[in-house]
This record gives structure tokens, sequence and C-alpha cells, in this order.
């Protein structure tokens, strides 16, 4: 599996107009996917596509080559895939030869990587774990996110309640402890928006919902009293998709199911998100999901900071990806940043349902002193980050 | 394609009326509808739609021949460019474009038209007149603005995820030399009779002035506008006035256009039109501006001299490019 997916480091003979530039500069960029066996879940309706993220570190390369045959610079990816037992040491080895690091891995593994002595000074981006305490008191100096976190995922949510004034939610969390820590964030920004704690039940039925979905759903619900939107703990979509419609009152679902936050979707279109989304589906042949663009928002970044900085340099990248001159367009109609006091990329989050986009969080009227896309997820104040120097 | 009314699709009961009610031909500007696959003309005497002419899949952009003998359209979903005959509104025949084109400019030898090919990351240059291919020439990621030189010497293409204005020498058809601007840089025109290059960067909500000689950053003009957060202030389209003292640029979400002093590079004012202004046509003697409208599905016509819209008229579903047309 290592190295399996090299991409060329040089592009085609038609390095055009780079005579001018400064020294040719070579990046390489590892994707370490850590195979872990996905949640069992009731449906196999959505299997996990084998090069989820990778097919997006890809395509960010490949976008970057483009850029980098103009100035002299080129971009290559090592991809490795370990299981979790190995993925440290996976991790040791690509960071000797490239000290950028893309990865699915989640914590306490994606601490202990940027733990790693040879990991000093590289930056890793996180771009499948949604833990809060990645942002704050877990948080690593050489690790950035740009996937987007529960807290950005719950924000979004309470958000929409509010600007559509539905005040009530009920709450169903998972048994899974991620579902449980989806469950916490949602509490969270419910009150951090000033909506009443939702009523909440933890979901228990362990019957086979495909069949008994009309049965068992009516009868659980009925404990949640009256409600605007109901909203579904339950991040591998176990049980989610058999709420809908079997709730004991007429209405809707979000969060797992129905109105969905998303980093991204098949159905984000706007803002010159239709090329980025062909772009993706040449190249995967599928549609683009969350890990991918996260991955590749993680290499476009590491692209846009060597373009503009003209350096390969990873303290000197940092440092401008942490400045106000760096943005990044992420086809999501605002620039994205990283946030200097944890390493999040700031983003919008596009609310969805199976066939659109909904609405783009942050909503019209959240305001922020700083920058309305810090109305999503930790904030500086709330942040318990010390890794990080803001 | 069925989604489109009869009526709306010939526009007949509509230009009938008006032939019998203004005798007299009117000047128009014709604007794509990206979202409808139709070109709605607006008659510049009444200010009303006139026509509505069904063309290819999500066209874009628009411009006429330097005779307006004929309009060539971009329909990027269709891979072509149109040639339509403006009287008649039929389709007379297409050109090969390369993949989704998306934006292009005819060269001043009414002869070459230089296309953005916006999913393939090339600038295909076509010949009209023999309909083949000249040249094809890689450029950055999602190309789209387009540009040429007043004495037809240099094309420019920028693109919007490479961040990059590509300098294109038309004798030779490559690229001679590249400038990096903000981010998404979306439209490009030439100013001061070729002397100056100017670039509008969406994401980086500048514009970008280059000094066409050097290639050079002479100044970055930045938008302010009071109660609307800066990340949603996005110039797009732009147009200098006759005599290039003054650029209107569009600011996309804002929904205002910025007057801009092109001397200075200062802005001088914020004229309020539709929601997620894009492109702009002047009237024949730039006493209206016509600003096409994304989100709102409408088109602002703007009194210049005022600086102020004085009417917004309907048009298709996403309004893209706006080209003018004489009538004499």
């Amino acid at each position: 599996m290592t190295m399996r997916h090299c991409i060329a480091a040089v592009a085609a003979g038609w390095l055009a107009g780079s005579a001018a530039m400064a020294d040719d500069l070579s990046v390489t960029a590892t994707w370490l996917h850590v195979d872990l066996p996905p949640a069992p879940t009731l449906s196999n309706l959505d299997p996990v596509p084998e090069d989820l993220g990778r097919a997006g570190a890809e395509l960010a390369i490949k976008d970057n080559q483009t850029t980098g045959s103009f100035l002299g610079h080129s971009y290559e990816l090592q991809t490795i895939s370990a299981p979790p037992e190995e993925a440290l040491e996976a991790a040791k080895a690509a960071l000797q030869g490239a000290t950028f690091l893309v990865t699915d891995a989640r914590a306490p593994l994606l601490q202990a990587i940027a733990d790693m002595p040879e990991a000093e000074g590289a930056l890793i981006f996180n771009v499948a774990d949604p833990a809060m305490a990645l942002r704050g008191e877990g948080c690593r100096a050489n690790l950035f996110h740009t996937g987007i976190s529960r807290a950005m995922w719950a924000d979004a949510l309470a958000q929409f309640l509010v600007q559509r004034r539905w005040s009530k939610a009920a709450l169903i969390a998972g048994p899974r402890e991620n579902d449980r820590a989806l469950a916490t964030a949602i509490e969270r920004s419910l009150t951090k928006f000033g909506l009443k704690p939702p009523a909440r039940k933890d979901w228990q039925v362990d019957t086979d919902l495909r069949r008994s979905a009309s049965a068992e759903v009516p009868l659980f619900t009925q404990g949640l009293g009256d409600y605007d939107l109901l909203i579904l703990a339950d991040e591998a979509n176990d049980y989610a998709r058999y709420i809908a419609y079997n709730t004991v009152l007429p209405r809707p679902v979000g969060g797992a199911e129905g109105l969905r936050p998303v980093g991204w979707d098949r159905v984000v279109e706007q803002w010159g998100a239709a090329q980025l989304q062909s772009r993706f589906g040449d190249l995967a042949g599928r549609d683009m999901q969350n890990e991918d663009y996260a991955a590749w928002a993680a290499l476009r970044a590491v692209g846009e900071a060597v373009t503009r900085v003209n350096s390969d340099d990873p303290a000197a990248l940092r440092a401008f990806m942490l400045s106000d001159a760096f943005e990044l367009a992420g086809f999501k109609g605002r620039p994205l940043s990283f946030r200097r006091w944890n390493g999040q990329l700031r983003q919008p989050v596009p609310l969805v349902h199976g066939g659109a986009v909904v609405a783009q969080a942050p909503l019209e009227g959240f305001l922020h002193q700083r920058n309305e896309l810090d109305t999503l997820g930790l904030d500086k104040p709330e942040s318990a980050c010390a890794a990080y120097e803001e | 394609m069925s989604k489109r009314s009869p009526i709306m699709r010939h526009g007949a009961p509509v230009a009938l009326a008006m032939l019998l009610a203004t005798p007299a031909v009117a000047d128009e500007i014709w604007i794509t509808n990206e979202a409808d696959d139709t070109i709605s003309v607006i008659d510049l005497t009444s200010l009303e739609v006139s026509r509505t002419i069904p063309v290819g899949e999500r066209p874009r952009g628009i411009t006429f021949a330097t005779d307006y003998s004929v309009a060539y359209v971009c329909a990027s979903d269709s891979d072509t460019v149109q040639v339509i005959d403006p009287a008649t509104g039929k389709v007379l025949h297409e050109l090969p474009s390369g993949e989704d084109p998306e934006q292009f400019v005819l060269a001043p030898d009414n002869r070459h038209l230089y296309i953005a090919n916006e999913d393939d990351a090339v600038t295909t240059v076509v010949d009209v007149q023999s309909r083949g291919v000249v040249a094809q020439i890689n450029v950055g990621i999602e190309p789209e603005g387009m540009a040429v030189s007043p004495d037809g010497k240099v094309v420019i293409t920028t693109s919007e995820t490479t961040n990059m204005a590509h300098w294109i020498n038309t004798e030779t058809q490559e690229i001679f030399a590249n400038t990096l601007v903000d981010s998404r840089p979306r439209h490009a025109e030439f100013a001061k009779g070729g002397a100056e290059l100017w670039v509008s960067s969406e994401i980086g909500g500048t514009v970008t002035v280059f000094d066409t000689e050097s290639q050079a950053e002479l100044g970055k003009i930045r938008f302010d506008l009071p109660g609307i957060h800066p990340d949603k202030v996005q110039p797009v389209g732009f147009e200098f006035d006759g005599d290039e003292g003054l650029a209107f640029v569009a600011l996309g979400p804002a929904n205002h256009v910025a007057v801009v002093n092109a001397e200075t590079y200062e802005v001088e004012d914020y004229i309020l039109v539709g929601r997620r202004v894009w492109h702009m046509a002047f009237n024949r003697d730039h006493s209206l501006l016509v600003t096409t409208n994304g989100v709102s599905g409408d088109v602002t016509v703007v009194d210049v001299a005022a600086r102020k819209a004085v009417k917004s008229i309907k048009v298709g579903r996403f309004p893209w490019g706006a080209a003018y047309r004489p009538v004499d």
C-alpha cells in the first residue's frame, strides 16, 4: 500500500513563464490513512470509499502542481495506509521525508503522532477527528484542523434554529462515545445561542430498524414532548436514517439525517463549487465528501502558502498561514483562514438535505467583532488551547 | 427544453407590441441567463425585455463581433460557442470551443476568439472565419477572466484557483509572463490605451493594477462599504467609462457597484444594485450602465451621471454576461 499513489513531481513539458521566478522548490506531502474498520451500521447503503480523504489530497496536489508549474514549484504526494498499531511508525517514517502530513488519524493517536520528535517543525493536518478537545486543551502547535469540529457542526444547527425561531429542539443521542460527545456539543451550542436545553433521549432500540422503524420510532419519540426539530446525534448514521417520518409528531429531523451540517457535500454548488465538484468527480469517480474536502483544503493551504511565501520552510509557512495575509479560496463564498489560537480552519458550514443546500452558516445576523466565521466553533476565549501563541 | 414556456421562448407577443409602439429601432443590451439557457434582450429605449432568445446550455460569456454582425455566446455546458444573428436571434452555427467555455475575448482583428475553458485549465484560440482551433494554451486552474490589449498583441487569462494573470503573446500563442494576484481572480481589462491591466480578485476583495510594459504592480484597489462585512465585498466584473476616467466595479454579494477613479485608484462612490452583481455593459453614450444580478434574477439600470439605480428589469435566472449592441 505504501507509496501506492505517488503523483509525478514534475508536470509535462509546459512549464511556461517560470524563468523569472526564484529558485525551484519541491514540496512533498504525505497522506496517512489509518485503516480502522468503520463502525458497524444497520444499513450498508453508504459504504465508506476506500480513498476517502486521499482523493481530496490528490486533487489538491494536482491543483498546486498546475499553479506551481508557472512558478518553478513542484508538489508530490506519498500515500500510506497503516493499521492503527503501525500508524505511529508509518508517520515517523513519512515525516523523515516530508514535513507536511495530512491524516485521518484520530485522537489519541493523532496527538501521539504530533508529539513525536520527528514531528517537531512539521505541519500536521487533522481531517477526520471533530473532537473539541483537539481544538482545546488537547491541541498541539504543529497540528492544524481543516475538518469542522463538533462545536462548529452544532453551532451551525443552533444558528438555524434561532434564525427560524424554532425555539424547541429535541435530541436523540446515539450509544457510542462519539455520539455522546456530539450530544454534549449540541447541548452546549443551544445554550450558547440562548435556546432551551433540548428534551433528550438516549438511543436504546436494538431491533432491526429496517423492519421495525414504523413500530419502534413512534413509541420512542413519544417521550420527547413537543419540539420544532428533532436532532439526531449519530455520527455513523446508524439509527438516524430510520427516524424521519416515523416520529410520533410530524416534525422535521436534523443532525445526522434531514437537515445536516456538513463541511462539504455533493449538493454544495454555489460560489464556483460546481467546478471543484466536477474536478473531484473526474479524478475520483465519486462525490466529494467531508474528509475529501478537508484534505483538499489542507494541501491547498500549504500550496497557497508556498506560492505566496515562495519558500518550503515549514516555520515560515506556518507563520504565514496564521497571519492576516493568508486567505484560501475554498468555494464557500468567503475567504478561509486559520484561527491563531488553535489552528482550526475557519469556514462556513452548509446546512444541507439530500437534494440542496438549505442555508449556510454563519447565518445572516450572527455577528462577531473579528470575523463572522468565528461565531462557529471554539472562539478565542472558549478555547483552552495553550500550544498556540495567541 | 420543457422548462421554458413557448411564449417566453420566442418572445413574439412582446416583440410585436414593441414594434407597434415604437417604430424607431432601439439599441440593445444582451443578457445571458445562466440557469435558463436564454438571452434576454433589453431594449434601451423602453428599458424592457424585447426578446428572449433560446441558446445552448448554461450561457455565460457574450460578445459581439467588432462590426456587430454576429453575437458570440459561450454555451458552457454545451461545450460550444454559438454564433447568433443579432437581428433574428437565430443560431447561425457553432464554433469549436474546447470544454466548458466560460468567458472569452475577441481580438481587434475581429477574427481570433480567445476562450477560457474553465474545466480544462486551457485557453483555446479559435479562428471565427475558418471555424478551426488555432491553438490551445495551458493556463492555471479554472481560467475565467479574459482581456485583449487594444493593439491585439497581448491576451490575458486569469485563473481562479491558481490566482494568476497569464500574459499571452498573440503572435506565438505562448505565455510570456505570469503575475500573482489575490484569491480568485475573475475579470481582467486593459485600461488607458493598453498601458494598464486591471484584474479583480473575488475572494481577495481587491482589484490589482499592473503596468502592461513591465507587468509590475502599480497599485491595489480595496473597497470599504459601511455595514457590509469585508468578506462579502467580492469584486467581479468591471468596465471603464468612455474616457476611462472612471471604473465601475461589481462587488458581488455586497450588492453594490463601486465607482473608482482610474487615475488615483480611489473609490469615489458605491451604487446599490441587485443581489450578487456580476457583469455589466454601458449604453451608446455611456449615460446608462446595466448590471446583471445573479441572485435576484434581474438587471439594474444605473444612471451613470447621477450614480443611482433608476430601474430593475426582470430577466431570466442567474443573469451573467452583458453586451451592448448598437442598432442603426
